[in-house]
């Protein structure tokens, strides 16, 4: 034991805890990950619970109060690395559909004593709060990629994180292509690789859950959709897992004339 | 005498539960003033999101819910929209939700057992110090909960938001000898599940006696996971789902981002005390000769023992997993067609902590008019903050050190689930 052991800690904000159980779900690893860092602080596992300076954060889930946006900040203060998990972190997730609606409609209309609750207008990512090191997308993180991003970490090498979009990872596995063969909608060719192209495996088209790729041509891939779907069927795709994605977000299917 | 004038135990940030609360308990002299459950996890809106969507988004989109019981999501929004669709899902199709669903409460229960709950019992701060003196233990839990994720992956595609989960069934079905590959496993299962139950028998486990009323599905003739109709303690009258709001009426409170439920005025209780003691009758055999090994009555209403009957629901679980995997027979297809029609529909299930109720409204295209979730830690919060003002009161002679702890472990008795809890913050309308 020459090196201090690395002090790592897992925080999250609105999410639905699934990237964080992600961690939990390395069965065969966790004991080992464990073992190789110290795990100071990690409140849904429990443990020591102690403050930073911390080597290593991994952050889960989107900022939507104002006291969350501060927590961030003293989170970066006190993190050397900090990796935002999932499309929460990264992109504002599910949540982030309120960014386009009325909050305030949504709580006066039927919420009984709005006083009692302070949430922001928006849901953002924590990259628009503060510097965020690496990023691991995907609603939830694929599990396999997680551990890559931890263990490169621990051999001190930047994660090697293939941007490709989810249809070269289609064509890689050989799955039949649901849109062409099926005329099932799919948003493969313009999401964020890393599930290993799932849903097409399983006979149904990308939903999108890891957000836009780094390069993204929505206009075709919306003027290919609109030929078998309806403009509102292609907007519901584009604006549910990262709907305020840069690439996703400007996609206006119903608005526009028929093709 | 002691001195415990004004005395405050604040936890900030409660440690192993899903999502993020706070508890308060307030002391003046030998005497408990003031008990909260402080639940700040920020809201989410999911339901007035919902409005506007279509019929066959609610299981992807309300799976987000929680990461730690998704498929639960995803049950009860299918049966809710297949009621309006006039679309019944059953024989095989219905057994493969079943298995799917058994993945869940192996890793949900195998999770709270194991890493949450039990270092409570033994002094631990968490599962993963607990494994430097019990490793083999921890191995033996983690390597159920991987079971239960296994079924989750070969089922639904993966395990957190299961992909393969549709309005009306599946999208593909699975693959067949992947899944009688699983059998060996599934039988391993068993047999840890089963030694599960002598090890958490073997705490020592606090007496209480938890005053409030149970409220579970019935099953029907197997140990309730979906359904259409709702037992109670208080009354021997079965409640169809379809009258849940009647009966089940929630409240907005100061200190909460969750609403606090009663049912019939009255405080209660669901998930597995109140499934267990309303359905012991229809427990597989091996799991009820176990419970009464284990020291369980034909009734559990002592919340500390809530880890023995979730052992026990551990065991229910992996032995129903090995049977379905068994008997399974593919069906013609993966799914029964869906058609929207214009309509209300309800659908219930118990997720690992109690019972999940979702009601749509949908229009004739298929758009979602109105939607409502009412999620079981909610449903508990009642519960369980009476249950730590007696907690705290039998214990006011304990240093806060031991008292917090003492109140801590209360809380965890009933798995609670944060993030679910605060999904609906200001989606429904108090009703007095």
């Amino acid at each position: 034991m020459n090196a201090p052991t690395r002090r790592v800690a897992v925080v999250k904000f609105a999410s639905c805890d699934g990237c964080q159980l992600t961690l939990l779900d390395c069965e065969d690893e966790l004991l080992g990950i464990a073992g190789a860092v110290d795990i100071v602080h990690f409140l849904e596992a429990g443990g020591p619970l102690l403050p930073g300076p911390y080597d290593l954060a991994i952050v889960e889930g989107s900022i939507t109060t104002a006291h969350d946006a501060a927590r961030i900040r003293e989170l970066r203060e006190q993190a050397k690395v900090l990796v935002s998990i999932g499309a929460c972190a990264t992109a504002g997730g599910i949540q982030a559909l309120r960014n386009v609606a009325d909050v305030q409609e949504y709580a006066s209309v039927v919420y009984a004593s709005p006083e009692h609750i302070s949430a922001l207008a928006t849901s953002t990512p924590i990259s628009s709060h503060v510097q965020v090191d690496v990023e691991l997308r995907g609603c939830p993180v694929d599990k396999g990629q997680l551990l890559h991003v931890v263990s490169s970490y621990l051999l001190g090498r930047p994660p090697r994180l293939d941007s490709s979009p989810v249809c070269v990872e289609c064509k890689r596995r050989g799955t039949t292509c649901v849109l062409v063969a099926h005329g099932t909608p799919c948003l493969g060719p313009v999401t964020h690789g890393g599930c290993g192209a799932l849903c097409p495996a399983f006979d149904r088209g990308c939903f999108g859950c890891f957000g836009p790729a780094d390069t993204v041509n929505a206009r075709a891939l919306v003027d290919r959709l609109r030929r078998d779907s309806s403009g509102v069927t292609v907007d519901r795709m584009f604006h549910t897992f990262a709907t305020d994605a840069p690439g996703f977000r400007e996609v206006h299917a119903a608005e526009e004339v028929e093709p | 005498m002691r001195e415990t004038q004004g005395r405050v135990l604040d936890v900030a940030a409660l440690a192993r539960v899903e999502g993020e609360g706070a508890m308060r308990v307030r002391i003046d002299g030998d005497t408990v003033v003031g008990v909260e459950l402080d639940i700040y996890e920020p809201p989410r809106f999911f339901e007035a999101f919902l409005r506007g969507r279509g019929y066959e988004e609610p299981p992807d989109i309300t799976a987000r819910i929680c990461g730690i019981c998704p498929v639960a999501y995803q049950m009860s929004s299918s049966l809710a929209i297949e009621q309006i669709c006039g679309v019944t899902v059953d024989g095989q199709l219905a057994a493969l939700r079943r298995l799917l669903y058994c993945g869940e409460w192996i890793e949900s229960h195998a999770l709270h057992i194991y890493l949450l709950h039990a270092p409570d019992f033994l002094g631990y701060d968490g599962g993963i110090a607990m494994a430097r003196d019990h490793r083999d233990i921890v191995e033996r839990g983690l390597r159920l909960k991987q079971v239960g994720n296994r079924l989750m992956e070969l089922v639904g595609g993966r395990a957190v938001h299961p992909v393969n989960v549709r309005v009306g069934g599946f999208y593909r079905l699975p693959d067949l000898d992947a899944l009688r590959a699983m059998v060996p496993d599934l039988q391993w299962a068993c047999g840890a599940a089963l030694d599960t139950v002598s090890w958490v028998a073997g705490f020592d486990i606090p007496d209480h006696h938890g005053e409030w009323d149970l409220v579970a599905l019935a099953g029907d003739g197997e140990y309730p996971i979906m359904g259409r109709r709702i037992v109670t303690s208080s009354s021997p009258d079965v409640v169809p789902i379809e009258e849940f709001g009647s009966h089940a009426v929630e409240e907005h409170v100061a200190h909460s981002h969750a609403l606090h439920a009663s049912w019939d005025s009255r405080t209660y209780l669901v998930g597995p005390l109140a499934r267990y003691s309303l359905n012991h009758h229809l427990l597989p055999p091996v799991a009820r000769e176990a419970a009464a090994a284990a020291g369980l009555g034909r009734e559990c209403r002592n919340p500390f023992a809530s880890i023995v009957v979730r052992a026990v629901e551990l065991l229910t679980a992996c032995t129903e997993a090995l049977r379905i995997v068994r008997e399974y027979q593919p069906p013609a297809g993966p799914a029964v067609p869906v058609v929207p029609r214009a309509g209300v529909g309800h659908g219930a299930s118990e997720a690992p902590r109690g019972l999940l109720y979702h009601r749509y409204e949908l229009d004739e295209q298929g758009t979602i008019l109105a939607a409502t979730i009412v999620p079981p830690t909610s449903q508990n919060q009642r519960a369980i903050e009476r249950d730590l003002w007696q907690v705290a009161q039998a214990g006011v002679a304990l240093d806060d050190a031991a008292l917090t702890a003492r109140c801590e472990q209360s809380i965890r008795n009933y798995d609670p689930c944060i993030s679910c809890a605060t999904h609906d913050l200001d989606l429904r309308i108090v009703r007095a």
